[in-house]
């Protein structure tokens, strides 16, 4: 079959047949067994670049386009502006069609930009040390669970019942498929001294800011650890994890100038103290110098993964996320100090603006009273399903139905792309649906 | 080429004895030249109990991990604060400058379970040739 | 800007690298001072410098748009470049994975078509899409087989067997999934050595993990003796399937006798590599673990896309479905080369590497000198004589303007060199590397030297991997007084 994925031509195979002393291909695959070999596979029929373009445009424009609404959806998946200097670097096929880069010599470019997106995270957290990057938030958090288990020597992990429940399930999988334990408890509980680690997000699922030092304390009166699950673009403005006592940091790094596309490729952020250096898993960059002195980088403490300490690796992660770790970092080198604070501020006042005008609606309020940043939760006169069904055919995405989790509740997220506009059309419709999905 | 006064183990581990009761430990010559550079030492603290034979630490060089396992039972009374700074140390100098732990020996007779200088030199002699079969 | 500069050398107060509009609604009161960050040090750069910065950096790297990528085992083929234009279409880049089902049919159509297009490859009867990496879907395969025997009251099967040449990823799954682990030999063929596997296979052993071909680049032709005896004694066959690329369009990992296996979307699949991800490891199984696979998967009702739970899921394994945007370019991949021209790429990828062994055997040790399929293994034994190295022979084909292959892996080779073409590389560029191969095997005999201070011509000489762990040195850092590095 000719492709122009295929480059080499009968000829050149017949002439490495040659070479090989074999007659036929077929030769080649003697060590299958017979009654395996030429098995029938019943896939669609190749296409052009030309038809499956058209193929695949068709598919992409059966959903929704977002781009053509406004959005107030976020619960771990946000809509932020992505300069378009992201894309492009990351566009460059020098850096995607490399490989993980154990060939230092020839790999300073994917090296190199990952110590830098090691710094960032560490000055954006006030960690001491990041690691090169998780598969999401959700598998970041869950590595960190079982990191704690093996550093404290115990077997159990509390987490808050505010954390996202996906990734409580996700930490419960990990956690419980080493046979160790994983417990969800309330912010009055106490943390018993048989326990690893609480897990707190901040801000959490409802976008609330948690008192955050009274949970830590909780942790330390144990000596058990305390790891923060963090929004990357809330430290434009809040306490960063490595202030308020994190002893391991991580967070959905998806609004770090990574699109939503349907929830992947994503990236996990991991940072820690460095006295765990040790017991970090994911990949590490370590600057140093090559034989004339001059400096470059190169994967270090290899040891701890998987490759080397085979049985004994604290995660069996290898290939990870390294191209939204890039993105990330030229996300963060892009905004920089000014712009991302700029970032968290327009976020959190076009959000307050609508908290307080949506408040402010007959049959509508706020649940909670705790300050928040970007996500808020409302309690409506009506099932959030209903109110959703209207709003999208005014061409509105609207926030999570949480109704399961709180009577009538909606999880809103307001970001800088939301316009004045958007937002006050957003509390126009909602004004006009008042119990029984009756329009005013 | 091995100190002749030093006992070794299978392992790869030396030890020797001091007046009083105590021993000096560290990993062999073959040991730190089939590691590579060393750069970390996972040592027991010091008042650590250990057994004969059993894990006792880590050695980390920049492409492997290997178990230091304890040559005698006793307790960990110091560890090299100087090698731990400087784990190049182990590699420079494994018998002298580069040992890793003493401890206060609780069965003194294990030693004789041991190698001798000559028995280890021809069991090192017996590795290198396996491997290049 | 100078070569080693990083971003605090290029950062300056005041310059912006972003636009953002101003605000459009009336502020709000800020919270309480005590929730408040004190200063954000992040470096000040134009958009200028910092393409030109990122554009420099790019310039130091290799990639298979570079050129030839032999990597064992991580079959670094060509990445169609239209391929990377799908994940930005309107209606893909913007899907938020929560938005209502109804909305995102496109999106679920493709992830059903895919799961039901590598149940099809592997002869398996489900596949979930979830797992972001090959890692990540055996873990998902080993809790599924755990839960497999725990459901049957099977709670004694605490041991998994691998081989001894198996992926390191292997046996550290075991562990993250409370297991215990045996090592199979491997016998002087390349094999499994039947003896090891009859004595280690009993009733407490959940399953056997086999990569096949094995990580040697070896079809083991005693893989149905294999799987007999493994289901004999109430165990699981699991499959590796990074190697795929031998198998594909030919043969069909469910006719062979495994259970479950998992695929890598970034090797067979032609899904780009990003310098370490993201890829994809989709699990696929056979009936008897359907249950069990992750949450959730695609399924169609009446022409509908639905994500369903399946009953006796292991659970959630990642924050959504997975990573779509990879998903989609396997997807175009298959639909463009359809059966036979998958057929034609594992052919090609076998009679490459078939070619490039009996090219080089006159000049590196090969261990087992027999048909392989797509990757061949030599040792660096002849060249260890005159004290070179499989890492010297490594960075020296570096100054060869070549990518090298895979070295000291598998580790019961020693020095071992694991080639593996793909069947993207035309023999123009095999006979290249088959060229600089054997002169470096000259350069052995008669120049050692230039072999142990190479490579010579790369933006970096040799680094040094020991002070990079002796002091670790992973970040710069920018307070408000000083830059430190």
């Amino acid at each position: 079959m000719l492709s122009p994925y295929l480059p080499n031509t009968d000829a050149d195979r017949r002439a490495m047949l040659r070479e090989i002393g074999a007659t036929s291909v077929d030769e080649l695959f003697q060590d299958v067994p017979e009654k395996c070999r030429h098995t029938q596979f019943s896939l669609p029929a190749p296409l052009s670049e030309l038809e499956l373009r058209e193929e695949l445009r068709h598919l992409a424009e059966s959903n929704t386009n977002l781009e053509d609404y406004a959005c107030f959806l976020g619960a771990g998946s946000y809509r932020h502006f992505i300069p378009s200097v992201v894309d492009h670097i990351i566009g460059r096929s020098e850096f995607y069609t490399a490989y993980t880069p154990y060939q230092a010599e020839v790999s300073q470019g994917t090296l190199q930009s990952i110590y830098e997106y090691q710094s960032l995270v560490c000055q954006l957290t006030g960690m001491e040390v990041s690691n090169a990057g998780m598969y999401d938030g959700s598998t970041a958090a869950a590595e960190a669970a079982v990191m704690a288990c093996i550093i404290s020597k115990r077997d159990k992990v509390a987490v808050l019942n505010t954390v996202n429940p996906i990734y409580r399930e996700v930490i419960g999988t990990y956690v419980e498929g080493r046979d160790l334990a994983v417990e969800t408890i309330g912010p009055d509980a106490s943390l018993p001294a048989d326990y690893a680690c609480l897990i707190v997000q901040q801000p959490n699922f409802f976008g609330c800011l948690e008192k955050i030092e009274m949970y830590v304390q909780k942790v330390r009166d144990v000596g058990a650890l305390f790891i923060s699950i963090f929004d990357p673009i809330s430290l434009g403005m809040f306490r960063p994890p490595g202030d308020y006592g994190a002893d391991i940091a991580v967070a959905e790094g998806q609004p770090l100038g990574i699109p939503l596309c349907f929830g992947g490729p994503y990236l996990g952020v991991f940072a820690c103290r460095k006295d765990y250096l040790r017991y970090m898993p994911g990949r590490l960059v370590g600057k140093t110098v090559d034989v004339e002195g001059a400096p470059g980088y190169v994967m270090t403490m290899v040891t701890r993964e998987q490759y080397i300490r085979r049985e004994k690796a604290i995660s069996n992660i290898c290939t990870s996320e390294a191209l939204m770790a890039l993105a990330a970092g030229v996300y963060l080198a892009a905004v920089g100090k000014r712009g991302l604070r700029r970032v968290a501020e327009l976020c959190y006042h076009k959000a307050h603006y609508a908290a307080r005008a949506i408040s402010k609606l007959k049959g509508y309020s706020l649940v909670f009273e705790r300050p928040f940043f970007k996500e808020f939760v409302i309690s409506c006169p009506l099932a959030p399903s209903k109110i959703n069904e209207v709003l999208l055919q005014e061409r509105i995405v609207g926030g999570l139905d949480i109704s399961h989790m709180i009577d009538n509740g909606m999880l809103l997220c307001v970001t800088e792309v939301n316009t004045k506009e958007e937002i006050d059309r957003l509390v126009e419709i909602l004004a006009s649906l008042q119990g029984e999905g009756t329009h005013e | 080429m091995n100190p002749k006064e030093y006992k070794y183990t299978r392992e790869h581990e030396w030890i020797c004895l001091e007046p009083g009761n105590t021993g000096k430990a560290g990993l062999t010559k073959y040991a730190e030249s089939q590691l590579g550079d060393i750069v970390f030492l996972d040592l027991p603290a010091p008042g650590t109990q250990v057994q004969q034979f059993e894990k006792m630490g880590e050695i980390e060089s920049v492409k492997a991990v290997t178990d230091f396992l304890s040559p005698a039972s006793g307790k960990v009374v110091e560890i090299n604060a100087k090698a731990v700074d400087e784990p190049k140390l182990v590699n420079e100098d494994p018998y002298g400058v580069g040992w890793l732990v003493r401890l206060e020996l609780s069965k003194p007779s294990e030693l004789d379970a041991l190698m001798s200088s000559d028995a280890y030199d021809k069991y090192v002699e017996s590795l290198s040739q396996e491997g290049s079969e | 800007m100078s070569k080693h500069d990083l971003l605090p050398d290029i950062s300056k107060p005041g310059k912006i690298g972003y636009s953002l509009p101003e605000l459009d609604v009336p502020p709000s009161e800020l919270p309480p001072e005590n929730l408040l960050r004190k200063e954000l040090e992040l470096p000040e750069v134009s958009e200028c410098e910092l393409v030109r910065y990122f554009t420099a950096l790019s310039r130091m790297n290799y990639g298979v748009d570079t050129g030839f990528y032999p990597l064992g085992s991580c079959t670094m083929k060509y990445n169609p470049k239209w391929h990377e234009d799908i994940p930005s279409l309107p209606g893909f880049a913007s899907a938020h994975p929560l938005q209502p089902e109804e909305t995102v049919q496109g999106a679920l159509q493709l992830m059903f078509e895919v799961q039901e297009y590598l149940v099809e490859i592997t002869g398996m009867d489900a596949v979930n899409v979830i797992p972001m990496a090959g890692a990540h879907g055996e873990l998902a395969s080993q809790l599924m087989m755990k839960a497999y025997h725990q459901e049957r009251g099977d709670r004694d099967r605490r041991k998994v067997l691998l081989t001894d040449s198996s992926h390191g990823t292997n046996p550290a799954t075991s562990s993250m999934c409370g297991f215990e682990i045996g090592i199979i030999s491997t016998d002087s063929e390349g094999n499994v050595d039947m003896k090891s596997l009859n004595t280690l296979m009993n009733d407490k052993v959940a399953a056997l993990t086999l990569t096949l071909p094995t990580t040697l680049g070896l079809f083991d032709p005693h893989i149905a003796e294999i799987s007999e005896l493994v289901h004999k004694r109430g165990g699981l066959l699991w499959g590796d399937g990074a190697n795929l690329n031998s198998l594909i369009g030919y043969v069909k990992f469910g006719d062979l006798g495994f259970d479950c296996v998992t695929v890598n979307l970034h090797k067979t699949f032609s899904t780009p590599h990003g310098g370490g991800g993201p890829g994809a490891g989709p699990v696929c199984t056979k009936q008897k673990l359907v249950e069990f696979l992750p949450a959730p998967l695609v399924t169609r009702e009446c022409g509908r896309y639905k994500l369903v739970a399946p009953a006796k899921s292991i659970g959630r394994i990642g924050g959504f479905y997975g990573n779509f945007g990879v998903l989609a370019k396997a997807y175009a991949y298959i639909r463009s080369l359809g059966a036979e021209g998958l057929k034609q790429v594992a052919q090609d990828a076998v009679i490459n590497a078939n070619y490039i062994k009996e090219k080089l055997k006159a000049h590196y040790h090969l261990p087992y000198d027999r048909t392989c399929m797509h990757e061949v293994v030599f040792s660096h034994k002849r060249q260890a004589v005159k004290g070179v190295h499989a890492m010297d022979i490594a960075k020296r084909l570096l100054d060869y303007g070549l990518h090298p292959s895979t070295v000291h892996f598998p580790l019961i080779v020693d020095g071992a060199l694991m080639i593996e073409p793909t069947e993207t590389e035309s023999k123009a560029t095999l006979d290249e590397f088959i060229q600089a191969m054997i002169e470096i095997a000259k350069e052995a005999e008669t120049n050692p030297a230039i072999l142990h201070s190479a490579p010579h011509n790369t933006p970096v000489r040799r680094l040094d991997s020991a002070r990079a762990a002796r002091q670790p040195d992973l970040r710069w850092e920018i307070s408000e007084t000083k830059i430190e590095q």
